[in-house]
């Protein structure tokens, strides 16, 4: 039987039990959907966990004061505190060979007023290599100053949304703004971007860190980023930054060095194992249309057994049967599996573009692997229905009495 | 053409086992017209069911244009069934959901013919059968006598050399029946080989050789007919060689 012939002659059985087929493409479809909806869900939250780390270079540790024991458990009841990280420490770092530079961070919340606005604002003291680091940038004005890291000025640098909210459309720039009971200039404002770690960069007043010690009267720094020459010997350069610390903090490993390889891998594996299993639930919905595929299948073998015995009789061998019922198992699965891949693309941009800050899309293996496991749950359900008809003794399946 | 030797073919109903053809010894020459009668039960469904390889015999042999039928595999017998017989049922048999032009194409489409050679050759039946204004009609928008023409439509479309009919005229009323039949003696005219199941007299006396069954057996045989009247006219099908290939 030609493959065209074949095609026509299942599309009127299809055509003719409209109920039937709609029921069984709304089956597939759903299948497809769920595997498109949930990996695209997985997907997006994968791609925006990671996101969040993205701001890092790859050659930029994070030191954190304190010794984050990976194992978990309670802290030990020593009763220590661990020692802070200092300027001194920082300055220290900056003169190993394999360092590049270093940029020191102390956060907190201050008061920021500019006449009458006022509001609370996220203050960052650091230094000009933040924002090399961190890779912010400067929309207009200029970064903070080169400084001696244990010298304040009383300079600022405002996030767009912040300057806006305490200037409005009057220019920025050159003013000044109070911080608790200091006076800052602003001399630069930041390009809007996106949040990175939890703040968010477009509300944040940065200012150097000594006048940050000053301001939050705290010297301990709450990190410091280090950036690598080269990324040769990470290992080797993590173990001379711990070494040293622990020098200086009286022989103590009081620090914590994570970088954003270790970061990102520790939650690329959870997410991948996330989308993995919800895309293994969504699975199971298409083993439930297998199960249906096959019952409904198994039906139309019995109403057309007497058809069966007519193709038989005609002469059409065993394979040609089995070919038909598998074609038709094939032909609605691969209609479905397409309508299910539409429906999960249009769901998935609507909620893109409900929420521009999660990319939902659903990877092309996703989509590709629900359209094969759609159909290879089809036909791998219908084999059995299939040979059942290919097998049917061709009298006894004519004497199937039914009227023609 | 068929020969048949000592063909038995036993039903069991519990224990009781049924003798439907018992010890059966025919032969069919190419080109005969056979009517075969009998009460029911008397096995000639049976006879019909074996002799267009729906079935095969518990023992004894039967020979096909020269090929012996009751050791081929089943993929070999569908082959013969494809090439060299065609069925008409009583019940007709014709697909709903296609049209009169469709059912009779299903053969050649089965076969995997070309859609090009399968217009030219549908198109002829159609017009021969009468059935041009039909063509396209489903069997339900069809009278009895048409469908059973749409029928034999299917039953020659593959140029068989033997024609089964079982009841061809049992659902029929006098004038179609009368048509069907006539239309099935034309056809043996031509030299296809014709076997007619069934219970109506007049139409068996019309058979050159009229077989009468009895509990699995043949009662009476008016023997191999003289060389028809009109048998030297040309025949229309072709002589082919029996190919028990799919």
């Amino acid at each position: 039987m030609r493959a065209l012939d074949l095609f026509n002659f299942n599309l009127q059985v299809i055509y003719r039990q409209p109920m039937r087929s709609a029921m069984l493409l709304v089956a597939i479809a759903i299948g497809v959907i769920a595997i498109n909806l949930l990996t695209g869900l997985g997907e997006g939250g994968k791609r925006y966990v990671l996101g969040e780390f993205d701001f890092l270079g790859k050659n930029v540790l994070i030191i954190l004061p304190g010794k984050k024991e990976t194992t978990g458990g309670m802290p030990p009841v020593t009763g220590e505190t661990p020692r802070d990280l200092t300027l001194q420490d920082a300055a220290a770092l900056k003169r190993l060979p394999m360092v590049s530079d270093v940029a020191p961070l102390i956060a907190g919340k201050a008061q920021v007023s500019r006449d009458a606005s006022n509001r609370e604002a996220f203050t960052v003291g650091t230094n000009r290599a933040f924002f090399r680091v961190r890779q912010l940038h400067i929309a207009s004005g200029k970064a903070l100053p080169s400084l001696p890291l244990d010298q304040a000025e009383a300079v600022c640098i405002l996030g767009p949304t912040l300057r806006r909210e305490l200037f409005g459309t009057q220019p920025a720039l050159g003013e000044w703004v109070r911080a608790g009971d200091r006076r800052f200039r602003v001399i630069g404002i930041l390009q809007p971007e996106g949040q990175g770690l939890g703040f968010d960069m477009n509300e944040v007043m940065i200012i150097p860190v000594a006048s940050a010690q000053a301001l939050f009267n705290q010297q301990g720094l709450f990190r410091i980023f280090v950036e690598l020459r080269s990324l040769d010997n990470l290992a080797g350069s993590r173990a001379m930054l711990t070494n040293l610390l622990r020098e200086r903090h009286g022989g103590e490993e009081d620090v914590t060095l994570i970088t954003q390889d270790s970061l990102i891998s520790a939650f690329a594996g959870i997410l991948d194992v996330m989308t993995l299993a919800v895309a293994g639930i969504a699975a199971i919905s298409m083993l439930v249309a297998g199960i249906l595929i096959m019952n409904v299948t198994l039906i139309t073998v019995s109403q057309r057994t007497e058809e069966i015995g007519l193709l038989k009789a005609l002469g059409a061998p065993e394979s040609t049967v089995r070919l038909i019922f598998l074609a038709e198992a094939g032909m609605m699965a691969s209609c479905g599996a397409v309508f299910g891949l539409v429906i999960s693309n249009i769901l998935l941009f609507v909620a893109r573009t409900v929420y521009p800050a999660i990319a939902f899309t659903t990877p092309a293996w996703a989509q590709i692997g629900s359209l094969l496991l759609a159909l290879l749950t089809a036909l791998l359900f219908a084999l059995l229905p299939a040979q059942k008809a290919a097998r049917l003794a061709p009298l006894e399946a004519l004497q199937n009495k039914r009227a023609a | 053409m068929i020969q048949l030797q000592q063909l038995c073919r036993t039903f069991f109903a519990g224990d009781q086992a049924v003798h439907a053809l018992d010890h059966i010894d025919l032969v069919i020459a190419r080109g005969e017209y056979l009517s075969v009668m009998g009460p029911s039960g008397s096995g000639k469904s049976t006879l019909l069911n074996i002799l267009g390889l729906l079935d095969g015999p518990n023992s004894g042999t039967y020979r096909l244009g020269g090929v012996e039928t009751t050791t081929l595999s089943e993929e070999s017998r569908a082959g013969l069934r494809r090439q060299q017989i065609g069925f008409v049922f009583q019940s007709y048999h014709l697909i709903a959901r296609l049209s009169a032009w469709e059912n009779i194409e299903l053969p050649l489409v089965l076969a995997g013919e070309p859609p090009s050679s399968r217009r030219s050759k549908v198109n002829a039946i159609v017009q021969r059968l009468g059935l041009s204004e039909r063509a396209t009609h489903a069997p339900h928008q069809l009278s009895g006598g048409q469908r059973q023409r749409v029928a034999i439509g299917r039953a020659i479309i593959m140029k068989p050399q033997l024609i089964l009919a079982d009841e061809p005229t049992g659902n029929l009323d006098s004038v179609s029946g009368g048509e069907v039949i006539a239309l099935l003696e034309e056809l043996n005219r031509e030299g296809i080989t014709l076997l007619v199941v069934t219970h109506d007299d007049a139409i068996g006396a019309r058979a050159q050789r009229r077989l009468k069954m009895l509990d699995g057996r043949v009662h009476a045989d008016s023997g191999p007919a003289q060389p028809l009247p009109g048998a030297d006219s040309p025949t229309h099908l072709p002589e082919r060689e029996v190919d028990a290939r799919p």
